[in-house]
């Protein structure tokens, strides 16, 4: 019962309809290239000390908690699910949360031990670890690089500490700037900033002040990210409420445009929507998600995407984990894995996430990329002859050339808004080759 | 035949009903007194056990007819209620509120929209009396209803409230009963409240009435004091029908109502002759000729009787299909007997106009068929077929007035669960052809025009025309500034003021129709925090400076927001829909202008500007699969979005726009 991939056998019969009907669907065109035999692995760390007011990730902040269980569990279900996606190789690890720099370094270590039985885990393999100024003392930040953590993601947030305040952060500015100086020495080169923009309360020359001071700062990668109202959070309910105002849609629009410029000037790339780097310390577990490979994520809650070979499958997978981390542990202990829900893509909803993806990166989306994935339908078969994204071209948003489908600077700002035309042009360019081909 | 049996059962429970109101009428003090060989049961039917009264007995001079005519909420189906008790029409308890109000917004509103009448037997000084109250719609967009119920009485009772005194709806019913030439029974209602005035209502009916106070019965509808009393004046004021049963058969009808097992019942006032089943009648309007196959009393269900006769009201069952073969004020007589018809007939003719639309297509057919049910006892609604690119198939109805339009669509929702996107009311125009060309082509010179994209232009038209109404408005005095101020705002003209006693005035003026349609009410009421009131009545149509006004977006024409509006107020409400659309349009990758435009001149300009940034910014791993589900969830919505130009419109931006203001 235990034995890897154990499923209900209703789930069993269900799972096996979908494929069914998915094989029939992808039939209609060439079947695609077989996926590469490796993926980045995301490991969940479910816990935090504190919440922060516009936080809704999965996290819990624990009463007695038993690590030695939560270590024997991640590194169980990542044996798992390693098995069964039959990869020979973890291209990178990345420790997410919650707060993973609250975990013991032993528990880093122990299931980067275990990855490394199962698969190949290059000695150079990007490795790492969100860390919280408060948790990351220069020891503890020497015990994790010890366990083999080689990149490390700090969350500053803000400079100012009314913000931090009002975002509930335990740390103040000092505090943070404190863990950075500390974390470059350890991690020269590969320490990267989380900034938010868009709070309440603060205008364009408030954040461009702040972000200015981070870069005289900062290592080679920076993240920025616009506040985002998430329903459920203290945060949100502040706003609705009326009690907070937050700065309307043009001035945020500004404090991006303005952040771009800047970094630019400081001789960063945007490499991707939120994410910048210098000296190509781009990140390669992210990239990854980007680009459309396979990943494997284990702990509560944790998401992933990939083909579980062991079950004899040939397409890809969309697969949850038990949120609950009590919960997720009995089944991880019961069945070797809390994988909760599994949903198997259509090579259709593939694409359509390599697109969405895709699109985020500077580089965009290659033909030889897209082609990976597509075997008999290229860039130019989708778009190339449709009159609104030859509209999106005219307008200087997007562009889809020799070398593959991609954003001007303008409109990667509104991707989103340009995705809706995309997406609907693949549907009815699938439809239409579907439609041809049978 | 398995529809017959259908037909048979239900024809059936309805006779139990029926029956059951019989019983009730049992022990009541009429039967008691009258001596028993004048109250003459017919054999009953040995299948339905149906008795059927023999309404004979009671001889022209014993009959009264009689409505109650009040302002809203003035108590009048209060005191019918008691009128119903006192005369053991129905069973005294706590319970009777508004019985003869049978619809959820009759009673919610505490409006009559459905007249009902009753027969009441009523014993006094020794003889025995049949009273039939004939109800009537309590709002002037009834009014042609109210009149020709009015036309089947001799008498009124003008209820009017001790506290709220006189009102504009008071006015209007007592000139109609007035003019009819009926005798009037002043009453003043809700004496037991604590701010009952009774004395100041006196004066007011004195001055405005020419009634002496001496005239005036003081009652409490509620608590029962004094509505003995108003029968007795109903006996004793109210002439009996000056009728004669040997003259031909003529029936006035009066009301109409529609039973899916029997077809259309129809009230009917005779006056003259005599009616019953196997009669052949012929219609006066369409003259088209049924055989009678029941007909009876209101009790107030329906009541089988052998006969009708002269000076009685009832209800007659003749093989009509749809209520508009039982117009109201329409005449019956009987075949190769014909009668001068009663005056005043009229179709009902729409003042208001309105969009409907399911709000999902999909429930098209439904609300079809609810509207369809519901006209079917509401022949004064006027349905065509319309379509509109934005909201899809629908509707244009036409109603009698607002409160009318009101009603209808409260009664949709209510009673057929049906739920409606309603576009803001529109007015009937005119135009006054002056191109010989399109003479020809409507075959007329003045032509109606509902439909804002056939407004004819300018260079073609002589003149156009725009109906008006004679607005009553009844205040305390101290909102006199106020509301004159909104009166002008609405291009009204002022005809007469007048003190109805030292606090309050009597406002009259010509107002525009279209410009009371929207929510001149809800203004009116919320200037003098709810005391004054308002009514109105059709006062012709008069030249106008009418212009279409054009919607556009980024220099596109929006067809379905077109708008015919008068010259002086194309400003202000093109504004208002500028603004109302800038709000309702999400943002798009470039900049919107939205303009209200007079032919090639634009009078007002609203902006959407272009997304600057819109993309989600965190995207990992745990956020794709939510992340995917949104946008394309949002892509399947641009799909349907109506496009004009380039400019994606969603429909809800449509609705937020066409809609009435009330309903935002």
């Amino acid at each position: 019962m235990a034995a890897p991939g154990w499923r209900h056998p209703r789930a069993r019969l269900a799972a096996a309809l979908r494929r069914l009907r998915a094989a029939r669907q992808h039939r209609a065109l060439q079947p695609p290239r077989a996926e590469p035999v490796q993926a980045a692995l995301y490991v969940h760390w479910p816990y935090c000390q504190k919440r922060c007011s516009y936080c809704n990730f999965n996290k819990y902040i624990p009463r007695g908690l038993d690590e030695e269980s939560v270590r024997s569990c991640l590194s169980r279900e990542a044996q798992t699910l390693i098995r069964l996606s039959q990869v020979q190789r973890i291209s990178s690890v990345f420790f997410g949360g919650g707060t993973p720099s609250l975990a013991s370094p032993l528990t880093i270590a122990a299931v980067l031990e275990t990855v490394s039985r199962c698969a190949h885990l290059a000695a150079d393999a990007e490795v790492t670890l969100e860390a919280n100024p408060t948790s990351a003392s220069a020891s503890r930040l020497a015990g994790f690089r010890a366990s083999g953590v080689n990149r490390l993601s700090i969350g500053i947030q803000s400079l100012d500490d009314a913000e931090l305040r009002l975002l509930g952060r335990d740390h103040t500015a000092d505090e943070a700037l404190g863990t950075l100086e500390e974390a470059k020495k350890l991690f020269p080169g590969r320490t990267s900033v989380d900034l938010i923009f868009g709070l309440p309360g603060q205008s364009v020359s408030s954040w461009a002040r702040g972000l200015e001071e981070l870069l005289q700062l900062c290592d080679d990668h920076v993240s920025l990210y616009q506040l985002t109202l998430e329903r459920g959070t203290s945060l949100f309910k502040q706003v609705q409420r009326g009690s907070l105002p937050v700065p309307k849609q043009e001035v945020v629009a500004e404090m991006y445009e303005s952040a771009r410029e800047m970094l630019r000037v400081a001789g960063f790339r945007q490499y991707e929507v939120s994410n910048f780097a210098r000296n190509g310390a781009l990140s390669t577990h992210n990239l990854s998600y980007w680009q459309g490979s396979q990943y494997i994520g284990v702990g509560p809650g944790a998401h992933g995407r990939f083909v579980p070979r062991a079950h004899g499958e040939s397409l890809r997978e969309a697969r949850i984990q038990t949120l609950e981390p009590d919960s997720w542990m009995k089944e991880v202990l019961a069945c070797g894995h809390g994988t909760r829900k599994w949903t198997v893509l259509s090579q259709l909803e593939v694409l359509e996430e390599v697109l969405v993806l895709g699109l985020r990166m500077d580089i965009g989306i290659t033909h030889q990329h897209w082609l990976q994935f597509a075997t008999s339908l290229s860039l130019w078969d989708v778009f190339g002859t449709s009159e609104e994204v030859k509209e999106l071209e005219d307008q200087g948003l997007l562009l889809l050339d020799n070398r593959g489908l991609r954003c001007s600077w303008k409109g990667l700002a509104v991707l989103d808004s340009l995705l809706l035309t995309l997406l609907n042009q693949l549907q009815k360019s699938w439809e239409d080759r579907t439609a041809h081909q049978t | 035949m398995l529809s017959l049996v259908t037909r048979a059962a239900g024809v059936w429970v309805r006779l139990r009903r029926a029956c059951s109101a019989a019983a009730l009428l049992c022990p009541q003090p009429w039967m008691e007194k009258c001596p028993a060989d004048h109250v003459v049961f017919s054999s009953p039917y040995s299948s339905h056990k149906k008795e059927k009264l023999d309404t004979s007995i009671f001889p022209v001079e014993n009959i009264r007819n009689f409505s109650i005519i009040a302002h809203v909420d003035h108590g009048k189906s209060t005191l019918a209620d008691r009128l119903l008790e006192i005369t053991g029409t129905i069973a005294k308890t706590d319970q009777n509120k508004q019985v003869l109000d049978k619809l959820q917004v009759e009673r919610e509103r505490g409006i009559t929209v459905k007249a009902q009448t009753a027969s009441l037997f009523y014993s006094y000084e020794g003889m025995n009396y049949l009273l039939n109250l004939i109800d009537t719609p309590g709002h002037v967009d009834f009014s042609y209803e109210v009149s020709r119920s009015l036309s089947a009485c001799q008498g009124v009772i003008l209820v009017v409230d001790a506290n709220e005194g006189i009102q504009a709806q008071t006015m209007a019913n007592f000139y109609l009963a007035f003019e009819a030439q009926l005798a009037i029974i002043p009453v003043i209602n809700k004496i037991d409240l604590k701010n009952a005035d009774p004395e100041r209502v006196e004066k007011q009916i004195e001055k405005l009435f020419d009634i002496s106070k001496d005239e005036c019965i003081r009652i409490s509808a509620k608590l029962g004091t004094n509505v003995e009393k108003v029968l007795q004046e109903v006996i004793e004021k109210v002439p009996a029908p000056s009728v004669n049963i040997s003259d031909p058969l003529k029936a006035l009808v009066f009301d109409s109502t529609f039973d899916h097992y029997r077809g259309v019942i129809a009230n009917i006032a005779l006056f003259g002759g005599e009616v019953q089943k196997g009669h052949k009648i012929v219609s006066a309007h369409t003259r088209k000729t049924y055989e009678v196959n029941e007909v009876g009393i209101l009790t107030p269900n329906e009541q089988p009787t052998h006969k009708l006769y002269a000076g009685q009201v009832g209800y007659l069952i003749a093989g009509m299909k749809e209520v508009t073969e039982a117009q109201i004020g329409d005449t019956l007589y009987l075949h190769k007997q014909p009668v001068e018809p009663l005056p005043g007939f009229k179709s009902a003719k729409p003042m208001v106009f309105a969009g409907m639309y399911p709000v999902d297509q999909s429930e098209y057919n439904n609300l079809k068929s609810a509207i369809e049910k519901l006209t079917l006892n509401d022949s004064s609604v006027t349905i065509h077929r319309d379509s509109s690119l934005a909201l899809g198939a629908g509707w244009r109805l036409g109603f009698l007035g607002l409160l009318h339009l009101e009603v209808f669509n409260q009664r949709l929702e209510q009673e057929y669960n049906a739920s409606v996107i309603l576009t803001a009311p529109t007015v009937p125009y005119k135009a006054v052809l002056s191109s010989a060309k399109l003479i020809k082509e409507h075959g007329k010179e003045e032509i109606t025009v509902i439909n804002p994209a056939e407004f004819p232009d300018k260079s073609s038209v002589s003149e156009y025309l725009e109906p008006t109404v004679l607005g009553t408005i009844i205040t305390p005095d101290e909102y006199i500034g106020k509301i004159v101020t909104l009166c002008q705002t609405r291009r009204a003209v002022q005809k007469d003021m007048v003190y109805i006693d030292e606090h309050r005035v009597m406002l009259k003026y010509i107002f525009p129709l279209n410009e009371i349609v929207v929510d001149f009410y809800d203004a009116l009421k919320s200037l003098s925090s709810g005391y004054a009131s308002f009514d109105y009545e059709d006062a012709g149509y008069q030249a106008a400076d009418l212009v279409k006004m054009d919607i556009l977006l980024n220099g596109n024409s929006v067809e379905e927001l077109g708008t015919v509006v008068h010259k002086d107020k194309a400003y202000a409400v093109g504004k208002a829909m500028c603004e109302r659309l800038k709000d309702a349009l999400p943002r798009q990758l470039f900049e919107i202008a939205i303009q209200a435009a007079l032919g090639s001149k634009v009078i007002a300009r609203e902006t959407v500007k272009a997304y600057r940034k819109n993309v989600v910014a965190k995207c990992y791993g745990g956020d794709i699969t939510r992340k995917m589900k949104l946008l394309k969830r949002q892509a399947e919505g641009k799909k349907k979005m109506r496009k004009i130009g380039n400019v994606e419109v969603p429909k809800d931006a449509f609705i937020s726009v066409l809609k009435r203001e009330s309903e935002k």
